[in-house]
């Protein structure tokens, strides 16, 4: 049996006015190279190139289905799969890599997800991420690693409305507690 | 809050950031041939001067790399950053 | 009586607000203040002095007044707040202060909260300049905010009977504020105080949200916010105070700014009272009294100042009755709890005159608003006409327009706000779109020649310059008499300007008294400096939702929810919760931890190490690496074998411990420490990315990916044969300081034979998603042995009794391998690591450090207090006394039956066997000191 870091969350995320709810046991690969030669060819086989630019995130499908590869460093990016292949997506990385230098880590328990949609996502957010997230500064395909209230997320822009948070497992309830506080101004 | 300009994230607020110290200062490359006093030296002496000062900021809660950075340490205000392995660039105090 | 017009001003009269003022019930309307409505009911007397308690009353009717100090009591009880700035609501309760406040014992049951906001011109104040900037900025297409500290747009014409372009200005802002709010881009934040200015654009305002609406206030808005604004470009348009001049009783009740008088007028359709004396240096004023007489209040006497009154204005004064005095002062006043005379005299010298009245209106010019635009680093210039501090130089990102500047003109002020907004979204990269046309005024009184006049000579005891901190002309000359000459010092020594209004009107005029009584410029000196806030913060608006269980994360592990359910008591360990001890049927800390500790070391225990931080160390040069981090030999460890490893700062002080567990060649798993497992991955960053680039290695945590289960005690090996039917736990097969992946509870799990209390003893480490699961497993096949959770407290007394170190306990960042005793741990094959070169420091060689040993008391029942100091006789000398080290640990033991302790002593190494003493409370306890390993210390129980 498993439990994802917010399965008591279920219902009280839903009922917030940005939609919330965890997207759990997604298969999550923390890939180190620098190595053009090898980032193509993760991303050859995953059948999604790994973004280029800082900030960002790319998506795709391939062979592992739906795949999205988020910036966050120079050298570091998360792969971001459904539940059940980071044993075969950590052995295609791998195989990809080659001899060259970086690393492939399933780090797939290491966050939880959240995903948040509507039109106050923004407002929502806006009250504890010094990061501009104004459309013009932060259009759909941005990923940033930035503080949320009193902790570290990953959040990326996937749409007009829609913003993904990554967030570690141990400080995902403080996560939903402070969601389900910041949403109480804009409960209907 | 101030803006720090993380080299590959850009501007973010301070809060994302931890402090290195003073940068260029190398270790060693064989500390058993140094006295205890140019050991010393490394381990527990910096510059503190008043104007630019070239020091290491890690983009922690961003990124995660070290980078550099001069500092007025008069005015906090960051004249440049650049990439560690990078030259410290000129800079008019 | 009433001194309610019967029309005029922004307030809804068919509306009857009741509020009570000092325990009397009174009346006022929508759109009123707190002051406004006092002064409708003939109330001017509000509280008294801080220290001499005379009577103070509205000087000002913004938030520049230094008097008007209320305690609210509802709907929450809050202090220090000026009655001319709390908005009338029905039910208000209100106090008059004698000077200070008392904060209620009560929490505030209100909402705060912080917002962020980003924009390419933030425009502070909604004035003429303001509007026309923000306008300006608006039709570019640019991002803008524009705040502003009332409740309505409009600024100085809030307060004016005046037309612009042939209509009420009320409409002509109307206009522009439709405008804003239609514009997309643009947020209007009303009732918003810029209160501070930082670097790059960093501006904090606080916006009152419902405290107006008093209990109608919605408990789910955030009664005020924090907004964090993030600006490219900042148009100032503060507008600027009028000032007083002082003379001997300055302070009474009644005495008030002339334009205040002219804004409670217009505003709120106030009279101040009966009949009036004005007291001026300048123009403005003259329309006060205009505006007033013809509003039905007597004005017997405008007394200006300067030599000559302005022909045209005394005209219009004399067309009205109003008699003028040119080159006359006004040297004092008689009353107590109100105005009741006002002594004129010519300036200079001359016989003084008295003239009845009951208030007495003041004009001393007007001080521009600087404070953010001195925040924001900018220089200050004296401008000797307008006898203030102005903005004296451009700064790249922040300009000035309007009063703010020292312009006093309506359509310049416009002007200025038009070129600055023009210039701000240009400087912010936009191309200013259809000009905003500049609006024409029809005011009397527009022209800025006025007289400098600080104080009119007279008792210098009386005459008052900070009215709120009780500080007379006396005060200011006993400081420069005692050799002060800087403003700060002055201030300092005065108190001037520190009270809540952070002297607004008094700074400058003390600025001025001082220059006069130096006899310097004051041209040459440095204002004092600006500092946030401008305008007072409550600490509950600055903690915003950072309260409760919001002020900091809770870390909780996978298995949280069952130490819960199951009655753990919390230990906070970083921003962790870890089970302390499970308490049972009433057990205290040390019942429930003899238990947990008998249970462990007799039969079986397990515990949550979900917390200890775990990193994934890949590379071809990841042995190499480990080497240099690492005090002992990591590259020669076998893949599928375990090392324990200490962790020194270059300084070869112990910065942390763990395990190091080789899962390939290429490729280690290391653990550190709960509270250092983000210090510890940076600090390998730091190296890899700082100093050792070349190096083939990649580091990620993987704390949180795993749960970890220590399974603890002689049956730990028949629970884990139970639940891992698959794997061989004979001591043969699965040997101590290896692992094994395999399957626990039908679980990919991966199993560490490592021990933290000399037990035998497996790590068990599972996907954090499984943790709950496989701990329940255990806990059904311990069943049999009377399987026993234990927490914290447990695992210290286990590893206390090996004498095996805690990182931040037994260390403080002063304590070295050997000094811990673990020579063992510290490779002497190694050319190098961080830290070595430290050891063979001269202080580090020393014998007399302080080293670990352990302590057992005489009497087996005392228990050391932790951190109690050790000395060496047993009668404590003169001081100072010798201290020889400190207790780290001490606990009673289950295993050893009798309390023991680890401590840290000067040279202890060599003192095993010694006494040595330990001052608790009044006694020195005995105690022997013991090589700090006091339980199993051949080891037998390793394997079982």
């Amino acid at each position: 049996m498993t439990v994802s870091p917010l399965f008591a969350w279920t219902d009280r995320l839903a009922a917030l006015p940005v939609n919330a709810s965890e997207r759990p046991f997604l298969s999550q690969l923390t890939v180190r190279a620098s190595d053009p030669a090898a980032i193509a060819a993760m991303g050859a086989v995953l059948g999604v190139g790994f973004p280029a630019v800082p900030c960002t995130f790319t998506a795709g499908s391939g062979e592992f289905g739906d795949v999205e590869v988020l910036w966050l460093g120079p050298d570091e990016f998360l792969v971001v799969a459904a539940p059940d292949l980071q044993i075969p997506i950590e052995e295609a990385l791998r195989g990809a890599l080659g001899s060259a230098r970086g690393s492939v880590v399933d780090t797939s328990a290491q966050r939880t997800t959240v995903v948040l949609e509507g039109p106050h996502v923004r407002d929502v957010l806006a009250h504890g991420c010094s990061v501009d997230l104004h459309p013009s500064a932060a259009p759909a395909g941005t990923c940033v690693q930035t503080l949320l209230a009193r902790t570290g997320v990953i959040l990326l822009v996937t749409g007009a409305d829609s913003v993904t948070l990554l967030v570690r497992s141990s400080v995902a309830e403080y996560l939903a507690a402070w969601l389900s506080d910041a949403c109480v101004e804009y409960q209907t | 809050m101030q803006l720090i300009p993380c080299p590959w994230c850009g501007p973010r607020e301070e809060a994302e950031f931890h402090y290195g110290g003073q940068a260029h200062v190398a270790y060693p490359e064989d500390p058993s041939a140094l006295s205890d006093e140019e050991w010393a030296q490394y381990v527990f002496f910096r510059e503190n001067p008043s104007g630019p000062f070239a020091e290491r900021w890690s983009h922690s809660a961003g990124c995660r790399r070290w980078f550099n950075a001069v500092r007025d340490t008069r005015t906090h205000d960051l004249i440049a950053v650049y990439r560690a392995g990078e030259p410290m660039p000129e800079v008019i105090s | 009586m009433n001194f309610r017009k019967p029309t005029g001003g922004a307030i809804d009269r068919n509306t009857v607000l009741r509020f009570t003022f000092n325990g009397q019930l009174l009346t006022g309307h929508p759109g009123d203040t707190l002051a406004s409505a006092l002064l409708a009911n003939g109330v001017h007397e509000v509280g008294s002095s801080v220290k001499l308690g005379r009577p103070r009353g509205i000087v000002a009717a913004g938030s520049e007044d230094p008097t008007s100090l209320v305690q609210i009591e509802t709907p929450y009880s809050e202090p220090m707040l000026l009655a001319t700035t709390v908005e009338l609501f029905d039910g208000l309760e209100a106090r008059g202060l004698a000077g200070q406040g008392r904060l209620s014992p009560e929490p505030d049951p209100a909402r705060y909260d912080a917002k962020h906001e980003h924009c390419d011109v933030l425009v502070v104040g909604a004035g003429p300049a303001g509007l026309v900037a923000a306008l300006t900025a608006a039709r570019s297409g640019a991002r803008v905010v524009l705040v502003d500290e009332q409740n309505q747009a409009g600024g100085a014409l809030l307060g004016v009977d005046e037309y612009l372009d042939d209509r009420p200005s009320a409409e002509w802002v109307a206009d522009i504020v439709a405008e804003l709010k239609t514009t997309p881009g643009v947020l209007v934040l009303e009732r918003t105080t810029a209160f501070g200015m930082y670097q790059d654009g960093f501006v904090l305002a606080l916006q009152k949200r419902t405290d107006h609406l008093g209990f109608a206030a919605p408990a789910s808005v955030a009664r005020q916010r924090v907004w964090r604004i993030r600006t490219k470009q900042t148009v100032l348009a503060t507008g600027a105070h009028e000032r007083p001049v002082v003379f001997a009783n300055n302070d009474r009740p009644g005495i008030m700014l002339a334009s205040s008088a002219r804004t409670f007028l217009h505003r709120y359709g106030v009279l101040p009272g009966s009949r009036a004396v004005v007291f001026t240096t300048n123009d403005s004023a003259y329309c006060a009294a205009i505006d007033l007489a013809e509003s039905g209040v007597d004005i017997p006497l405008i007394v200006d100042a300067r030599p000559e009154a302005p022909a045209r204005l005394a005209t219009e004064c004399a067309a009205r009755g109003i008699e003028v005095r040119a080159g006359h002062v006004v040297t004092g006043t008689e009353g107590s709890s109100r105005v009741t005379d006002v002594h004129v005299a010519p300036l200079g010298d001359g016989h003084p005159d008295t003239v009845v009245c009951d208030t007495l209106l003041v004009s001393g010019g007007w001080n521009p608003v600087v404070s953010l635009f001195s925040q924001a680093r900018g220089k200050l210039r004296y401008d000797s006409s307008l006898g203030a501090f102005v903005p004296g130089e451009e700064l790249a990102s922040v300009r000035v327009a309007g009063s703010a500047t020292g312009e006093l003109d309506l359509n310049a002020c416009a002007r200025q706000g038009r070129d600055a907004g023009a210039a701000a979204v240009v400087a912010a990269g936009f191309t200013p779109g259809g000009q905003v046309p500049l609006p024409v005024s029809d005011s009397r009184c527009t022209q800025r020649t006025g007289l400098v006049l600080w104080r009119v000579p007279g008792d210098e005891d009386a005459s008052f310059v900070d009215l709120q901190r009780d500080a007379t002309v006396t005060d200011v000359l006993r400081a420069t008499g005692a050799g002060l000459r800087s403003l700060e010092h002055i201030k300092r020594y005065t108190t001037i300007g520190t009270a809540h209004d952070q002297g607004k009107t008094s700074g400058m005029i003390a600025a001025g008294i001082v220059a006069e009584a130096l006899g310097v410029e004051l041209a040459d000196q440095r204002p004092t400096t600006f500092r946030p806030p401008y305008t007072s913060v409550s600490f509950a608006a600055l903690a915003g939702r950072d309260r409760g269980e919001l002020h900091d994360p809770v870390r909780v592990t996978a298995i949280h929810r069952w130490h819960v359910a199951h009655g753990a008591l919390f230990e906070n360990v970083a921003q962790w919760k870890r089970p302390w001890y499970y308490p049972r049927d009433g057990e205290d800390l040390h019942a429930a931890v003899l238990r947990e500790c008998r249970a462990t070391r007799e039969s079986v225990g397990m515990m949550d190490g979900s917390t200890l931080g775990k990193i994934d160390v890949q590379g071809r040069d990841a042995g190499k690496f480990l080497d240099m981090l690492y005090t002992n030999m990591m590259s020669t460890l076998k893949v599928g074998r375990i090392r324990y490893g200490v962790m020194c700062g270059v300084d070869g002080m112990v910065i942390d411990d763990g395990t190091v567990i080789r899962v390939g060649e290429e490729r280690f798993l290391v653990t550190t420490t709960t509270g250092n497992a983000a210090k510890i991955l940076d600090w390998m960053e730091e190296w890899l990315q700082t100093e050792w680039p070349h190096l083939d290695v990649h580091c990620t945590s993987v704390t949180e990916h795993w749960a970890t289960i220590p399974l603890v005690g002689p049956k730990s090996r028949d629970v884990l044969a139970a639940v891992a039917p698959s794997l061989d736990v004979s001591n043969e097969a699965f040997e101590f300081m290896t692992w094994h992946d395999t399957r626990v509870a039908g679980v990919p799990a991966r199993v560490c034979r490592i021990s933290f209390s000399g037990e035998l003893a497996y790590e068990i480490n599972v996907t954090a998603w499984h943790g709950l699961a496989v701990w329940e497993a255990l806990m059904e096949a311990g069943s049999p042995y009377g399987i026993t959770p234990y927490g914290t407290e447990t695992m210290h007394v286990l590893r206390a009794e090996k004498g095996y170190p805690i990182i931040g306990q037994e260390t403080d960042a002063t304590v070295t391998p050997q000094d811990l005793g673990m020579s063992w741990a510290v490779s002497k094959k190694k050319p190098d690591f961080i830290g070595k070169r430290s050891f063979s420091r001269a202080e580090n060689l020393r014998t007399d450090r302080k080293q670990l040993v352990g302590l057992l008391p005489v009497d087996p029942n005392v228990l050391l207090p932790e951190g109690s100091q050790i000395v060496e006789t047993d009668r404590l000398p003169e001081p100072p006394v010798r201290m020889l080290g400190h207790v780290t640990s001490s606990y009673p033991s289950a295993a050893l039956g009798r309390t023991f302790a680890l401590a840290l002593v000067r040279s202890g190494h060599e003192r095993v066997g010694e006494t040595l003493y330990v001052p608790v409370e009044d006694a020195l306890v005995p105690v022997t000191v013991t090589e700090s390993v006091l339980y199993d210390k051949e080891g037998a129980r390793r394997d079982g």
